[in-house]
């Protein structure tokens, strides 16, 4: 409604027949699934991208319309959709992309046509490393950035050993890859691990019996959406929390889902770039207006959205005001934010941000985390991302 | 590796099997007696777990163990009055399509009514814990499934084998023309037992609830298991619906525990060679 008055506004006062050109009129193609398995994280992206418009569209003289197109989590129809924004709504610049998969479909796309994009989940490390852009920003996180700090964590914490399971994907190789370099360059030693076959493991009590007869000290998982909520269940039900305690990438007991493990979730540890009980500022801000809007907690995907916008508000701030000054201002971004001191590398594009080490523990209505520490934040190694010497 | 290990390992297999077992014998009974294919069974197993998981957030675990076969059965009976009665007659091809498309129907009323975001249930107390057996800790509730399935498997056998229905179905699996002669109402059996595997696939849906988690696509997760061992075991049989799944449990915990990165393929291969060898399954119920 704002843009439809402001460019109204525009229209009258050029009084002219041609098209304002309106230069502050930034159009937005948010992409994200809202069908499909991920549909919930796409409404949690959308709910903190528009809260982040809302809450900084003050700093800057832009204004802002969104045009949102639903990837279906799919490979081909993002790109389809993708190609839709940026020919026929003409945006100036795409945020959103939840699936990894669908990130590499439309990563050529946007790279040739120039098109500034704010990645606000998708975490595969090839995006901002070998596969890199100077047109791809991302402000979520990258898998192994999440978990390489946590292997030093747990190996301060006297953990030795560890068993390691994930799905068998992308994700999964590269989060467990990123613990695993943490934790064994600490000194600690990884005595098995297990790639369960994507989605279609719904049992996991073979894999199970198999990490408790490894005799580690403790377990480090990852696994997210329905699966997380089966594993948790039953790691627990097998009775194997009490004396092979459970941690994992933080995505494991998200509080998009945590709810639905529920008990089973009490004394797992884990590491995540955010979670609603940081303590600062701006994140208690965020986390009351996020539920006086939407009635519900924030989750990491609420942060990304809600944090991507305020990205896009301080780079039209800086002055930029089409595709190719946005895709220029936006590495040059940094703030304080929900989740501490972010900031994007120019190296990779990527964010730096602190990784929290959180354990979920009963509260008083319902569960709710308990941050234990707070791993500075470090930039990710470049693997084969030349941005830094193309701007040289 | 001791022997605690295998245990652990064998009841794994064997509550996996019961699992796969109450959804399979429904599946294969229906297309046995009518040969009719029913893809939407998966669908119906979804929709036993949002039942069975909404209730018991409410009433407590018994209450929604008890309804998701009912409120299945009575969905069961709308999609036969409504859709599968008129599609008796119109060939696998078109049955085919029509269930697959009711798949995608039912997937996303459980969005439209339940949501994207994924659902767990709280076992009752008395099932939560563990039981010991000899150097083994086990789930009491996995136990629970095992006797449950394995509870299932005798009824339909004393049924099936023993009862005049039983005889009245087998002979309707067996030659529905001339069952139909003998003065066999084989619509109405077929209604009957259409109506007793959807409530199993309910059942299914309740007793997986609280150990997967509830999302939409569970129903699409399990449908491509189910048909295996249905196809592994035979159509129409009993002794194929169990066999099939014990197989299928057995490979699969198994292969997970022996040859992880072949976990996911083995059972398509076993598939392959049973087709080959024994093209109509293992215990077909027509020879």
């Amino acid at each position: 409604m704002k843009t439809l008055l402001s460019a109204g506004a525009a229209a009258l006062a050029t009084t002219s027949l041609v098209h304002p050109a309106a230069a502050e009129d930034i159009t937005v193609g948010l992409l994200l699934p809202y069908s499909g398995v991920y549909a919930a994280l796409g409404q949690d992206i959308e709910a903190g991208f528009r809260l982040g418009l809302e809450q900084f569209g003050g700093e800057t003289d832009a204004t802002f319309e969104i045009v949102a197109e639903d990837t279906e989590v799919k490979p081909p129809v993002g790109l389809a959709k993708a190609r839709k924004l940026v020919l026929q709504d003409k945006v100036d610049v795409i945020a959103g992309i939840v699936s990894s998969g669908v990130l590499g479909a439309v990563s050529d796309f946007v790279d040739s046509a120039k098109v500034p994009l704010i990645v606000a989940n998708a975490g595969n490390d090839e995006a901002t490393g070998a596969n890199c852009s100077p047109y791809i920003v991302r402000m979520s996180f990258s898998n192994g950035q999440v978990n390489r700090p946590m292997g030093k964590w747990m190996r301060e914490q006297g953990i030795n050993t560890v068993f390691t399971m994930a799905p068998d994907y992308a994700a999964g190789q590269q989060m467990i890859a990123g613990f695993v370099e943490g934790f064994q360059s600490a000194g600690g030693e990884i005595v098995g691990q297990e790639f369960t076959p994507f989605q279609k493991t719904q049992d996991f009590g073979p894999y199970l019996a198999k990490a408790k007869a490894s005799g580690a000290d403790a377990v480090y998982v990852f696994y997210a959406g329905g699966e997380a909520i089966s594993f948790v269940k039953q790691y627990d039900s097998f009775g194997l929390k009490s004396g092979l305690p459970l941690y994992g990438a933080g995505f494991l007991t998200s509080p998009l889902y945590v709810e639905a493990e529920g008990p089973a979730a009490e004394g797992v540890i884990a590491a995540l770039h955010y979670v609603p009980t940081i303590d600062n500022e701006a994140n208690a801000a965020f986390v009351a207006t996020f539920e006086a809007k939407t009635g519900r907690t924030p989750s990491e995907y609420a942060a990304h959205g809600y944090d991507a916008a305020h990205a896009l508000v301080l780079a039209t701030a800086a002055g930029a005001t089409d595709r190719e000054s946005i895709a220029a201002a936006l590495p040059k971004v940094s703030f304080s934010g929900p989740r501490g001191a972010t900031a994007i590398d120019p190296a990779t594009n990527n964010i730096v941000q602190p990784i929290y080490v959180y354990e979920t523990v009963a509260g008083t209505d319902g569960l709710t985390q308990k941050v234990l520490a707070e791993l500075p934040a470090e930039a990710d190694p470049a693997n084969g991302c030349d941005l830094a010497a193309a701007s040289n | 590796m001791d022997i605690g290990f295998w245990v652990f390992q064998t009841l794994n297999a064997l509550q996996l099997s019961m699992l796969l077992f109450l959804l399979s014998v429904g599946l294969t009974v229906i297309f046995g007696l009518m040969h009719f294919v029913n893809l939407a069974h998966g669908a119906l197993y979804a929709f036993g777990a949002y039942v069975a998981a909404t209730v018991a957030g409410g009433l407590g675990y018994w209450p929604g163990f008890l309804l998701a076969p009912v409120l299945v059965a009575a969905i069961g009976l709308l999609l036969y009055a409504g859709l599968i009665r008129r599609m008796r007659k119109s060939g696998p091809m078109a049955q085919v399509l029509v269930t697959f498309g009711l798949i995608f129907a039912l997937l996303d009323l459980t969005r439209i009514i339940w949501g994207d975001l994924a659902f767990g249930m709280e076992l009752p107390a008395v099932l939560s814990g563990r039981v010991t057996i000899g150097s083994v800790e086990y789930p009491t509730y996995r136990l629970f499934i095992i006797a449950l399935g394995a509870g299932v498997f005798g009824a339909l056998a004393l049924i099936l084998g023993r009862t005049q229905i039983g005889a009245m179905i087998r002979a309707g699996v067996d030659n529905d023309a001339m069952a139909s002669c003998l003065g066999i109402n084989v619509e109405r059996l077929f209604f009957v037992v259409f109506c007793i595997g959807c409530a199993l696939a309910g059942l299914a849906g309740a007793i997986a609830a609280p150990i997967l988690s509830v999302t939409p696509d569970m129903g699409l997760q399990i449908l491509i298991p189910t048909l295996i061992v249905v196809v592994i075991g035979g159509l129409g049989s009993l002794k194929g619906a169990i066999t099939g799944s014990l197989i299928y449990g057995f490979v699969q915990t198994f292969g997970a525990v022996l040859v992880p990165n072949l976990a996911s393929v083995l059972i398509y291969a076993l598939l392959a060679v049973v087709l080959v060898m024994r093209p109509a399954g293992l215990f077909p119920a027509k020879g």
